[in-house]
C-alpha cells in the first residue's frame, strides 16, 4: 500500500510543480473539491434551466430536449452542453480528489469520516448521470435505459423484468420518465446532504475555487459548449437495438462492462470495490500519536487554539478550575491528529519562559514546546559561520542537508512552531536567519501549516510574529519531498542573502568578508 | 514564467482538459452488435399452473376451524416452473426452466433474454411450457421473420393476446 502511495505521491508532485508555474496559487490539483462543487452548482442552475422546458413522456422528452438544443441552441443549448460537461468535469476532478487524497495518506485516523461519506457521493455522482442520459430518450439513452434495467433486474427484489418495459414500442409507459425524472432530481439532494457530513470534520473547508480558477474553468465549459455542444443521437426507437451508440464513457463505464460480464459480476465488483475503497483507512490500521493535552494552569481561554485546529477536534467548554476566564479549551481525543497546530497557536507556547518548563496552554506530549526548544538549540549548538541557517522542516516535506551552516529540526508541521520561537532563536543569536519548509505547495499534510504559518509571520493571524523580528533573515518556502534538490539550492540562496545583508550591516564582518 | 507565458500555459491546460472531457463525453462508440445481426428480445411474465387441484374442505373439516377462517375452496399454492424454448431454424437458441416467484412459490416465473443474431430470413418457433408435465409444450407457435441489420424483434408471451407475440 505504502509502495503505490509513493508512485502517486511522486506521480502528483511532478504535475503539480509543472501546474504551480502557470497556475500559481490556482493551481487546479490544489482546489479538487472545490472544483467539484464548482461543478456540482453548474450542474444545478443549468439544471434548473432545462427542467424549465423538458417534457417528460416517450415522445415528449426527445422533442422537448431537441428544441431546446436547436431552437433556442444561444440559451438551452448551452444549458444542455454546461450540464453535460460540468458533469463529466465533475467525475474527473473526483476521480482525481480521491486518488490525490489517498497518495498523501489524507484518509486515516480521525479523517475516516470525510473518506468513508466520500463513497456514497461516487454511487449517487454515477446514479445523477446515469438517469440523466435516460431522460433525453435517444438511442444512447436507449441503449442506457435497457442496460441499466437489465442490471437492475439482476438484483431478486422486482416482480417482472424492468427490461421488459424497453423490448419493444408498444410496451413503453410514459410514467417511467416521471419516476427517472424524480429519481434526478431527489438524488442530487441526497448529495448535498452527504456533501455536508463529507465536510463535517474539515475545518476552514475551501469549497470555492480560487476567482481565477473559477473563472478559467467556466470559460473553458462555455467554449467547450459553443465548439461542441452536447447533442442527441437520434430518437430512442424500440423496433431497433442501439448497435454502437457513442458513450459518455465518465458516467456510463459500468453499462458495457456488465454487458460483458454479467449482472452478478458487475455487482460484486460495485460493492466489492466499494467496501475496499471505505476500508482503505484501516489498512493498515494507524498506529495513533498521543494527543494534545490542554494544561489549565496556562490555558487562559482565548480560542486561537480551537480557531486554528485543522481537524475541528478543539472545542472551547466552560471553565472547570475556578480562574477568572471564561472558556478553556477542551481536546476530542478521538478527532485529535496530533499535528501540534494548537501548541502553534497558543499565546502561552513561549521559549522565553524559563518557568514551568516552558509549558504552553496546549502541548503534545510527545513532542512537547520544551523538547521542541531542546531539540533547536542541541541543533543551533555546533552552528559557526557568519550565515547560520536553523532549519525547520515538516515531516512530510523536503529536508534540508545538514552541514556546518545549516541545522535541520523535523516538525509534525511548519504550524506547530510558535512564533516565538523565530524570535527565540534570532534574538538569543542562535542563528543567523531561520529557514521554514512546509509541504508543497497544496500538499500541507495537516492542510492549514503553510497558511496559518505564512499568516503568522505577516501578522495578519493571532499569535503574531513580533515585529522586532527582522523579516529578511526568514525564509518560508513550500518544497516537496521529492524536490531535494530545490530545498539545497533555496537554503544557499537564502544564506548568499544572510552574508550580504550582515556585511551590509556590519562593517567589520564587510571587511573580513573582502 | 511572465504572466503572458503563464497565460499561454494555462490556456494550454484548459484546452487539454476540455479535449478530453469533450471526447470522453461522446467516443469512442460502444459496438453492441456487428452491422450484420438483428437482435431478439425474448420475455415471459407467466405463472405455471398449480401443482394441486383445489378441493372444498368437509364439514368436519371446517367444524374444526375458527368462525373467521372457514374458508370452503382451499388451494395449494405451489406453481408449476415454466419451461421456454426458442427456435432458430430447428437450432436450439435458448432453454429456460424458470421457477415461480415469490418466496412460497406462488408467484409468476419470469425469462428475459436478449441476443444477436444474424441478419435474414429466419423460422422461429417459440414454445412454452407451464403445466408441469414431463413431455411436450402446451404453447407453441412458429413464425417466419425477415430481420433486418440492427433490428429489435421482441418476442413477449401474452396469454391475453393468444400466446406468443412477435413485434
Amino acid at each position: 500500500m505504502g509502495g503505490v502511495k509513493q508512485v502517486l505521491r511522486f506521480g502528483f508532485a511532478a504535475v503539480e510543480n509543472a501546474l504551480n508555474r502557470a497556475f500559481g496559487f490556482a493551481n487546479p490539483l490544489h482546489h479538487l473539491g472545490a472544483l467539484g462543487l464548482f461543478f456540482f452548482w453548474v450542474i444545478g442552475v443549468s439544471g434548473v434551466y432545462i427542467f424549465i422546458f423538458f417534457d417528460t413522456g416517450a415522445t415528449e422528452a426527445f422533442l422537448s430536449v431537441e428544441a431546446m438544443t436547436r431552437e433556442q441552441w444561444y440559451a438551452g443549448g448551452i444549458m444542455r452542453s454546461l450540464h453535460r460537461y460540468a458533469s463529466d468535469g465533475l467525475v474527473a476532478v473526483m476521480v482525481l480528489h480521491i486518488a490525490r487524497e489517498f497518495a498523501f495518506d489524507r484518509l486515516r485516523g480521525p479523517r475516516w469520516l470525510s473518506w468513508v461519506t466520500g463513497t456514497p457521493i461516487i454511487w449517487l455522482v454515477m446514479i445523477c448521470g446515469i438517469t440523466g442520459y435516460w431522460l433525453v430518450w435517444d438511442t444512447l439513452a436507449q441503449f442506457v435505459a435497457l442496460a441499466t434495467a437489465e442490471l437492475l433486474d439482476w438484483l431478486p427484489i422486482f416482480a417482472e423484468p424492468i427490461a421488459r418495459n424497453f423490448s419493444a414500442p408498444s410496451r413503453l409507459d410514459d410514467r417511467f420518465f416521471t419516476l427517472v425524472l424524480f429519481a434526478h432530481i431527489a438524488v442530487p439532494l441526497v448529495l448535498v446532504f452527504v456533501l455536508w457530513l463529507h465536510l463535517q470534520r474539515v475545518a476552514s473547508a475551501r469549497i470555492h475555487p480560487p476567482r481565477a480558477l473559477a473563472l478559467g474553468t467556466m470559460a473553458m465549459l462555455l467554449a467547450m459548449s459553443l465548439v461542441a455542444p452536447a447533442l442527441s443521437q437520434g430518437p430512442a426507437n424500440l423496433a431497433a437495438a442501439p448497435a454502437a451508440p457513442g458513450l459518455d464513457w465518465f458516467y456510463l463505464w459500468s453499462l458495457p462492462l456488465a454487458e460483458v460480464w454479467g449482472g452478478g459480476a458487475m455487482w460484486a465488483f460495485g460493492f466489492g470495490a466499494t467496501l475496499v475503497v471505505a476500508m482503505l483507512p484501516w489498512l493498515p490500521p494507524l498506529a495513533r500519536r498521543p494527543v494534545a493535552v490542554v494544561d489549565l494552569e496556562n490555558c487562559n481561554g482565548c480560542t486561537r487554539c480551537a480557531a486554528d485546529c485543522p481537524v475541528s477536534a478543539i472545542d472551547m467548554g466552560p471553565r472547570t478550575d475556578g480562574k477568572a476566564f471564561r472558556f478553556q479549551a477542551v481536546v476530542d481525543a478521538d478527532l485529535c491528529v496530533a499535528c501540534g497546530l494548537c501548541m502553534g497557536a497558543c499565546p502561552t507556547a513561549t521559549p522565553f519562559r524559563r518557568v514551568h518548563d516552558a509549558r504552553p496552554g496546549i502541548d503534545l506530549p510527545d513532542f512537547t514546546l520544551r523538547q521542541l526548544r531542546d531539540r533547536v538549540e542541541a541543533a543551533a549548538k555546533p552552528l559557526a559561520g557568519e550565515a547560520r541557517v536553523l532549519a525547520f522542516h515538516c515531516e512530510t516535506a523536503a529536508r534540508p542537508a545538514t552541514d556546518g551552516h545549516t541545522a535541520a529540526v523535523a516538525v509534525r508541521c511548519l504550524g506547530m512552531i510558535p512564533p516565538a520561537m523565530i524570535d527565540y532563536l534570532l534574538s538569543r543569536r542562535l542563528a543567523d536567519g531561520v529557514a521554514l519548509i512546509g509541504c508543497g505547495p497544496g500538499q500541507c499534510h495537516y492542510r492549514l501549516g503553510n497558511r496559518w504559518t505564512r499568516e503568522r509571520i505577516a501578522a495578519v493571524r493571532d499569535p503574531h510574529l513580533r515585529a522586532r523580528v527582522p523579516r529578511e533573515r526568514l525564509l518560508h518556502a513550500s518544497i516537496s519531498a521529492f524536490d531535494g534538490r530545490r530545498v539545497g539550492s533555496e537554503i544557499e540562496a537564502f544564506r548568499a542573502t544572510l552574508s550580504r545583508d550582515r556585511g551590509a550591516r556590519d562593517p567589520a564582518a564587510r571587511e573580513a568578508a573582502s | 514564467m511572465t504572466r503572458l507565458w503563464q497565460l499561454i500555459a494555462q490556456g494550454l491546460v484548459y484546452a487539454a482538459v476540455a479535449a478530453g472531457l469533450a471526447y470522453g463525453s461522446a467516443a469512442p462508440a460502444y459496438r453492441r452488435l456487428a452491422e450484420d445481426q438483428a437482435q431478439i428480445t425474448f420475455t415471459v411474465v407467466h405463472g405455471g399452473q398449480r401443482l394441486e387441484d383445489c378441493r372444498d374442505r368437509s364439514a368436519e373439516e371446517l367444524a374444526a376451524r375458527a368462525p373467521n377462517m372457514r374458508k370452503k375452496r382451499v388451494c395449494a399454492r405451489r406453481r408449476a416452473p415454466v419451461d421456454v424454448e426458442l427456435y432458430l431454424d430447428d437450432r436450439l437458441v435458448m432453454a429456460v426452466a424458470a421457477p415461480p416467484g415469490g418466496l412460497s412459490g406462488d408467484g409468476a416465473s419470469r425469462v428475459y433474454r436478449r441476443f444477436a443474431v444474424p441478419t435474414g430470413a429466419h423460422v422461429l418457433e417459440a414454445r412454452l411450457r407451464d403445466s408441469g408435465r414431463a413431455e411436450g409444450f402446451d404453447h407453441v407457435r412458429q413464425v417466419d421473420v425477415q430481420l433486418r441489420p440492427g433490428q429489435n424483434l421482441a418476442v413477449d408471451y401474452r396469454p391475453s393476446d393468444g400466446g406468443f407475440v412477435f413485434e
